[in-house]
C-alpha cells in the first residue's frame, strides 16, 4: 500500500520552543472542558445542569460574603501550593501536605488547650510559628526517609498524612477532648488571644491571607531570583547538569519538603487560630490534597497558583451552594477537583507539542 | 478460636485486596508506567461491585462490573498519560481523586448498606488440621487471586507475553526497534492493572468487608503500589508482602478483640508504619533496587 493511500491520522510532534501562549491559555481551556463534562454528568444525574453552573461557578463570585467566604478559604489552598511547588520543580514530591496541615494545626492547638487561662498579642503569632515547625517537622521524616533511606517519598510522605490523620483522631478521642463538650470529638474552644485578628471587619477574613500573599511573593522571590532556587529548578529539569554543577540533590530534597511542610503547617495552625477556633475532626477538608491541584493549575508559578487558589476556594464554596440549592451531593466537588487536573495535563501537552496530520503508514516507519 | 489462629485463618482475605491491586501494578509497572492512581481505582470497582451486588446482580456480574470500569479509568490514565505524554505522577493522583470523587458521589445512597459475602471453599482434610487447617477454608475468590499470582509470575518468568512487557519497561526504543508495539503493550499493560485494581476493590466492599462505606478502601491502593517496591517487582515477593499487611491488619484486630490496651488509632495506623518502615528497609538497599527495578519507570516513550 503506498502512503499516499493510507488514513490520515493526528500524530503528536514536539514543537521546537515551548508555546508561551498555549501555557497562558491552558487553565483556562482546561477549566471550560472540565466544567463542560461535570455538567454532563449532573445532567445525567438529573439535576438541572443551569442551576448548578449558577451556584457552583458563579455565586461565589455574586455576593461579597460568599465572596468573602471565598477569600478565606483562598489562604490555606494558597499557602500549602506555594509551598508543595517549590518541590515539585525540584521533582520532589510530596503529596503528604494534608498530614502537614494535620501537624499544624495540632503543633498550634497545644498553646491555648494547654495554658487556656493565658493572656496576651503573643499567643495567635506563636501558635503560627509552632504550627509551621510542626508541619516541617512532620515533613522532615519522609525527606529522611528519602535522602537517608532512598525511599519514594510520595509514598512515605502519603502514609504519614494517613497516620497524621489517625493521631487527630486520637487526640480528639482523648486526652484532648472538651469535658464539657457533650462528647463530640473537638477541642475546648480558644481564648480570644489564641485568634489570627481579622482583616476585613464584617467577614471572616484575617491576616493570615497577608501572610499567605507575602509568602507567594517570596516563593516568587526565591524561585525566580535566588541563586537556592535556580538550583532547585535545575536538580528538577536537569538531574545530572545539577550533579555535574555540583548542586547537593539531598540539600535541594531537604529544602523542598521543609519548605512544603512548614508552608502546609502555618496553613493548618491559621485555619484553627482563625475561623473554627478549636482543633476538630474537620479540621481540613482536603486541603493538602486540592493544593496539589492547585499547584499544578497554577503551572507551578507563584502568580499563577494566586489565581488557581481562588478559582479552588470559589468551587469548595461553590460545591456548598450546590449542595444546598441543587441538592448535588459534596462528592462532586471532588470529581470535579480530578477532572480539572485531567482536563489542564491534556490541555499543557500542547505547549510542548502539536497535532499534525500525517500518513498512518509514514508514522509508524521508525 | 484463639490469635493465632485467627490470623492464620482470616490471612490470606484480608491480604487479597493488598495482593490483586499490587499485581495488576506490577504488570504495568514492568511496562514502565508509574499509575499513582490505584486508590481510587479501588475505590471505584468497590462501589460499582457493592452496588450490582446490592440490587441482587450477583457476585459474578459485580466483580466483572468492578474490572471493566476500574480498567475504563485506568485507560484515561492511559490516553492521557501515555498519549499526550503528561506527568505519570500528576495523572495518576488526578485520576486518584477522580476514582475516589466517583466512588463518593455513587455510593451516597448505600452509605452503611451491607450485603452477604461469600462462603468459604474448604480443602477436604487438610481444612481439618489443628491451628494452620483455617489456612484451607477459603472464598473462591482467595484461591483465584493465588492462581492469577502463579500465572503472572510464570507469565514473566516464561512466556514471550512477559518477555516483551519487560523490554518495553526496560528499554522502549530498542523494543520498538525491533518491531513491537510499546504505546499498545504499554495501553494493555495498564489496563489489565486497572481490572485488577477494580477486582481488588470489589474484593473489599463485597466480600472481605461486605458493606458500602465512603472511604472504605483507606489507603489500601496506596499500600498496594509500596507492595511493589517491597517485592522488588517479583510477583513472589509481593505474595508474601500482602500477606504480611493481611497478618498485620488481622493483628490489630485481634488486639483489640482480646481487650490489649493500645489504642484504637494506633492499631489503625499500624499498616501505614509499616510500610513506613518496611519502604526505608527495603529502599536503602539501593543494590537490590538498581538489580530488580524498571530502569525506564515513568518515562514517556517518543520515538
Amino acid at each position: 500500500m503506498s502512503a499516499l493511500s493510507a488514513p490520515l491520522r493526528p500524530v503528536l510532534v514536539r514543537r521546537e520552543h515551548a508555546s508561551l501562549p498555549v501555557k497562558l491559555i491552558a487553565p483556562p481551556v482546561a477549566l471550560a472542558l472540565a466544567t463542560l463534562l461535570n455538567l454532563g454528568l449532573y445532567l445525567l444525574m438529573g439535576r438541572d445542569p443551569v442551576a448548578v453552573f449558577h451556584a457552583m461557578l458563579l455565586e461565589p463570585f455574586l455576593s461579597w460574603a460568599s465572596f468573602s467566604e471565598v477569600l478565606l478559604k483562598t489562604g490555606p489552598l494558597l499557602l500549602i501550593a506555594q509551598g508543595l511547588a517549590i518541590g515539585f520543580r525540584a521533582k520532589v514530591f510530596n503529596i503528604g501536605a494534608e498530614g502537614q496541615f494535620i501537624l499544624g494545626a495540632i503543633f498550634a492547638s497545644a498553646i491555648p488547650i494547654w495554658f487556656p487561662e493565658a493572656t496576651g498579642q503573643w499567643i495567635w503569632p506563636s501558635m503560627l510559628v509552632i504550627g509551621a515547625l510542626g508541619g516541617a517537622l512532620w515533613a522532615s521524616f519522609t525527606a529522611f526517609w528519602r535522602v537517608k533511606l532512598n525511599a519514594n517519598e510520595i509514598l512515605v510522605s502519603l502514609m504519614l498524612a494517613l497516620v497524621a490523620a489517625q493521631l487527630l483522631n486520637y487526640l480528639l478521642l482523648g486526652p484532648w477532648k472538651d469535658p464539657n463538650g457533650f462528647n463530640f470529638p473537638q477541642s475546648v474552644m480558644f481564648q480570644s488571644d489564641a485568634m489570627v485578628p481579622i482583616l476585613i471587619p464584617g467577614t471572616r477574613v484575617n491576616v493570615s491571607l497577608l501572610i499567605a500573599c507575602a509568602l507567594s511573593l517570596a516563593a516568587w522571590v526565591f524561585m525566580q531570583r535566588s541563586f537556592a532556587g535556580f538550583k532547585l529548578q535545575v536538580g528538577g529539569l536537569a538531574p545530572r547538569a545539577a550533579g555535574y554543577a555540583g548542586f547537593n540533590e539531598g540539600r535541594a530534597i531537604w529544602l523542598s519538603l521543609l519548605i512544603g511542610g512548614f508552608a502546609a503547617g502555618l496553613a493548618g495552625a491559621a485555619e484553627v487560630a482563625g475561623p473554627l477556633g478549636q482543633l476538630q475532626r474537620s479540621i481540613s477538608t482536603g486541603y493538602g490534597y486540592a493544593a496539589i491541584i492547585v499547584a499544578y493549575l497554577g503551572g507551578l508559578h507563584p502568580v499563577g497558583i494566586a489565581f488557581s487558589a481562588l478559582l479552588m476556594a470559589a468551587l469548595y464554596i461553590g460545591g456548598d451552594n450546590a449542595m444546598v440549592s441543587a441538592n448535588l451531593p459534596v462528592a462532586a466537588v471532588r470529581v470535579f477537583q480530578g477532572s480539572l487536573l485531567l482536563a489542564y495535563l491534556v490541555a499543557i501537552a500542547f505547549v510542548r507539542y502539536r497535532f499534525e496530520w500525517r500518513h498512518a503508514a509514514h508514522g509508524s516507519s521508525p | 478460636m484463639n490469635a493465632v489462629e485467627f490470623i492464620i485463618a482470616g490471612m490470606l482475605a484480608a491480604a487479597t485486596p493488598f495482593l490483586l491491586a499490587a499485581l495488576g501494578e506490577l504488570v504495568a509497572e514492568r511496562a514502565g508506567v508509574l499509575n499513582l492512581g490505584v486508590e481510587g481505582l479501588m475505590a471505584l470497582g468497590a462501589v460499582i461491585a457493592f452496588i450490582i451486588v446490592y440490587q441482587g446482580g450477583g457476585h459474578l456480574l459485580g466483580f466483572l462490573a468492578a474490572g471493566l470500569a476500574s480498567a475504563a479509568l485506568s485507560l484515561v490514565f492511559a490516553v492521557i498519560a501515555l498519549g499526550f505524554r503528561a506527568n505519570q505522577v500528576a495523572v495518576g493522583l488526578a485520576i486518584g481523586i477522580l476514582g475516589q470523587g466517583l466512588s463518593a458521589l455513587f455510593g451516597k445512597s448505600y452509605e452503611s448498606l451491607t450485603v452477604k459475602g461469600l462462603p468459604k471453599l474448604s480443602l477436604p482434610g487438610l481444612s481439618d488440621i489443628p491451628v494452620i487447617g483455617g489456612l484451607f477454608a477459603q472464598d473462591v475468590v482467595v484461591w483465584l487471586s493465588l492462581a492469577a499470582t502463579v500465572a503472572i509470575w510464570a507469565m514473566f518468568a516464561y512466556t514471550k507475553t512477559g518477555l516483551v512487557v519487560r523490554a518495553v519497561g526496560e528499554n522502549p526504543k530498542a523494543a520498538h526497534a525491533l518491531g513491537y508495539p510499546v504505546i499498545a503493550v504499554r495501553f494493555a499493560a495498564v489496563a489489565f492493572g486497572g481490572a485488577l485494581a477494580g477486582f481488588a476493590g470489589a474484593y473489599a466492599s463485597v466480600v472481605y468487608t461486605p458493606l458500602w462505606a465512603d472511604g472504605m478502601i483507606a489507603g489500601r491502593g496506596w499500600i498496594a503500589i509500596a507492595l511493589v517496591v517491597f517485592g522488588t517487582w517479583l510477583a513472589s515477593r509481593i505474595f508474601l508482602g500482602a500477606c504480611l499487611f493481611g497478618a498485620v491488619s488481622l493483628a490489630s484486630l485481634a488486639a483489640q478483640a482480646t481487650g490489649l490496651d493500645v489504642s484504637s488509632q494506633l492499631l489503625s495506623s499500624l499498616p501505614y508504619l509499616v510500610t513506613v518502615i518496611v519502604l526505608g528497609i527495603i529502599s536503602s538497599n539501593r543494590r537490590l533496587l538498581k538489580l530488580n527495578g524498571v530502569a525506564s519507570l515513568g518515562e514517556p516513550f517518543e520515538r
